[in-house]
């Protein structure tokens, strides 16, 4: 049996009560929502927290609120299951409802909230195993080790951001509320994720996101995530491509977004493909043109399943295909 | 080394019943209803969310039983295979999947029958398409059968279930 390492649970049953028992138990303590990431890492010893501070008891924080001056609240204990689900979603921002109707399988999506999502443990072929196997090869840096074992020369980690909600957020402009010992701050998406597969979060340690704020869509926006997988469920992305663009009423664009992640430690927002579409009809040329720039944009390394090539290649092609579904 | 936490004691409502139980606080749902409440039923297959074999329903939704702590089940209501009969009589899932020959080795089943009984018993009567059932059952794995058979095992019962519902 993979059982967890031991641990006391406290559950929170506000705010006020998850940041105060995370101040009191320090480094020796996480925040857990669903747990769907950190329970399957924690039986692989990849954390082994004394104290668990369970969020789910905070009912307050499971709720979507969609206003149309206002624009889109989550709160951060919504499931995946709620999101691909809400009518509001669905019809305001698709790509937000497809990215959460993506991950692994009904039951996960289920369980698994969106702030446990966008906070989702950056993953690698020499991190993602049990204790035995990565004791045998003798570790790697992100944990226990020190050196890279995807790229030696590396003086940091390059384990990839595989959430599937990320690169949608950061399309739209979303921003999460951090509360936290010391206040509440407002950090955009866009600023969240560094090009670092360890400390690769605008968090510290006592913090907690507790709601997720999506702008309202400017008039004429559409929006599409296709995502790249071995096994059409189950399986995290090795691509995922966001896509958003806002057209006039004479089909002018005047606003886009693309954004690709699981191909490096943060998503990558790709200004090239934007500068390609905002002026033009969305034409084929101004498509091609957009997902040559994601496709240069992209730079996978060895570290999740396929090869490098066919990740790259897939890039431009998930970048077109979801463009062309929105540019109609 | 670290002493383990004490044990936690719990309430909780399993098949309809209350039971009492003491466990240790790092315990899955799924160690609990096997170890602790004797319910072998359901199976444990990779224990890390990657099969769906050991789905049970929590509070009427399935999930996952390796990756859910038994601490947060207080006062939800757990259904398990052994829930899903009345009395002697099995749910229209159960007898469509042995009627079919939906299970081969046996081992995915439980958790199978778990995802369709949430899908069929909320399905309030209506036909569902194929794609439908594929898509809710897309979160248990089997090895042996192919799924043909297990799709439509749930489709008879979503026959069956209409039909009773029309009265
Ligand atoms: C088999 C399998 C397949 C998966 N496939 C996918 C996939 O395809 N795409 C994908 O995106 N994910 C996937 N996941 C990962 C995970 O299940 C989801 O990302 C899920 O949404 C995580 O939510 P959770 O509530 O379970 O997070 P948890 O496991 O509770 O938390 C994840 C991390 O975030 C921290 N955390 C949790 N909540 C908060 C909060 N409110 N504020 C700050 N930190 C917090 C925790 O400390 C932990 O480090 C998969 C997992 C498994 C086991
Ligand atoms: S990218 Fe390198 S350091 Fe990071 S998890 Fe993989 S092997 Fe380890
Ligand atoms: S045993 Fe839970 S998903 Fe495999
Ligand atoms: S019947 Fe053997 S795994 Fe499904």
């Amino acid at each position: 049996m993979m059982r967890l390492p031991p641990f006391s649970y406290r559950p929170a049953r506000s705010v006020a009560e998850a940041i105060a028992l995370l101040a009191e138990h320090g480094l020796d303590a996480m925040p857990v929502s669903a747990g769907t990431d950190l329970y399957a890492n924690m039986k692989q010893r990849l954390f082994t927290p004394k104290v668990l501070v369970g969020l789910r008891p905070i009912r307050e924080l499971r709720f979507i609120d969609f206003d149309e001056g206002r624009g889109l609240e989550i709160g951060a204990l919504s499931t995946l299951t709620d999101i691909a689900r809400n009518d509001a979603i669905r019809a305001k921002y698709p790509a937000l409802a497809e990215a959460a109707g993506a991950v692994s399988t009904p039951q996960l999506r289920n369980m698994g909230t969106i702030g446990g999502n966008v906070c989702v443990d950056t993953r690698c072929n020499y991190y993602n195993q049990n204790l035995d196997w990565r004791k045998a090869l003798g570790y790697c840096m992100k944990k226990d080790g020190d050196i890279c074992r995807v790229a030696p020369s590396s003086p940091k980690c390059v384990a990839v951001n595989s959430s599937d909600t990320a690169p949608v957020l950061i399309a739209f402009g979303a921003s999460a509320r951090i509360d936290g010992p010391s206040g509440v701050t407002t950090v955009p998406f866009a600023d969240f994720y560094r090009d670092d597969g360890i400390r690769a979060w605008a968090i510290r340690p006592g913090e907690i996101i507790t709601r997720i704020h999506v702008p309202k869509p400017a008039p004429g926006t559409r929006s599409a995530y296709l995502k790249l997988r071995l096994r059409n469920s189950f399986d995290f992305p090795i691509v995922g491509v966001a896509a958003m663009v806002a057209t006039d009423d004479r089909g002018l664009c005047r606003d886009a977004r693309v954004v690709v992640n699981a191909v490096g430690s943060r998503p990558v927002v790709v200004d090239g493909a934007a500068k390609a579409l905002i002026g033009t009809h969305l034409e084929a040329s101004a498509l091609d043109e957009a997902a040559e720039a994601a496709f240069a944009a992209a730079k996978p390394l060895d570290n999740t399943s396929a090869t490098i090539p066919y990740r790259k290649r897939m890039v431009r092609v998930y970048a077109r295909r979801a463009l062309e579904r929105i540019a109609s | 080394m670290s002493v383990a936490p004490p044990k936690v004691l719990l309430a909780m409502h399993v098949n309809g019943a209350d039971v009492e139980c003491a466990f240790s606080p790092s315990k899955t749902l799924l160690e609990v209803v096997r170890e602790d409440l004797g319910l072998t039923g359901t199976k444990h297959g990779c224990e890390m969310g990657h099969c769906g074999a050991c789905t049970v329903l929590v509070d009427g939704v399935p999930v996952l039983s390796c990756l859910e702590l038994a601490v947060e089940a207080e006062g939800r209501e757990v259904t398990t295979v052994e829930g899903l009969a009345r009395g002697a009589e099995m749910h229209p899932v159960q007898a469509a999947f042995a009627e079919c020959g939906a299970a081969q080795c046996g081992y995915c089943t439980p958790g199978f029958l778990m995802s369709a009984a949430a899908l069929l018993d909320g399905a309030d009567g209506r036909t569902l398409t194929q794609p439908e059932i594929a898509e809710a059952l897309a979160g248990n794995l089997c090895r042996c059968t192919g799924y043909t058979k297990i799709i439509e095992a749930v489709a008879l019962a979503n026959g069956r279930m209409a039909e009773q519902s029309r009265g």
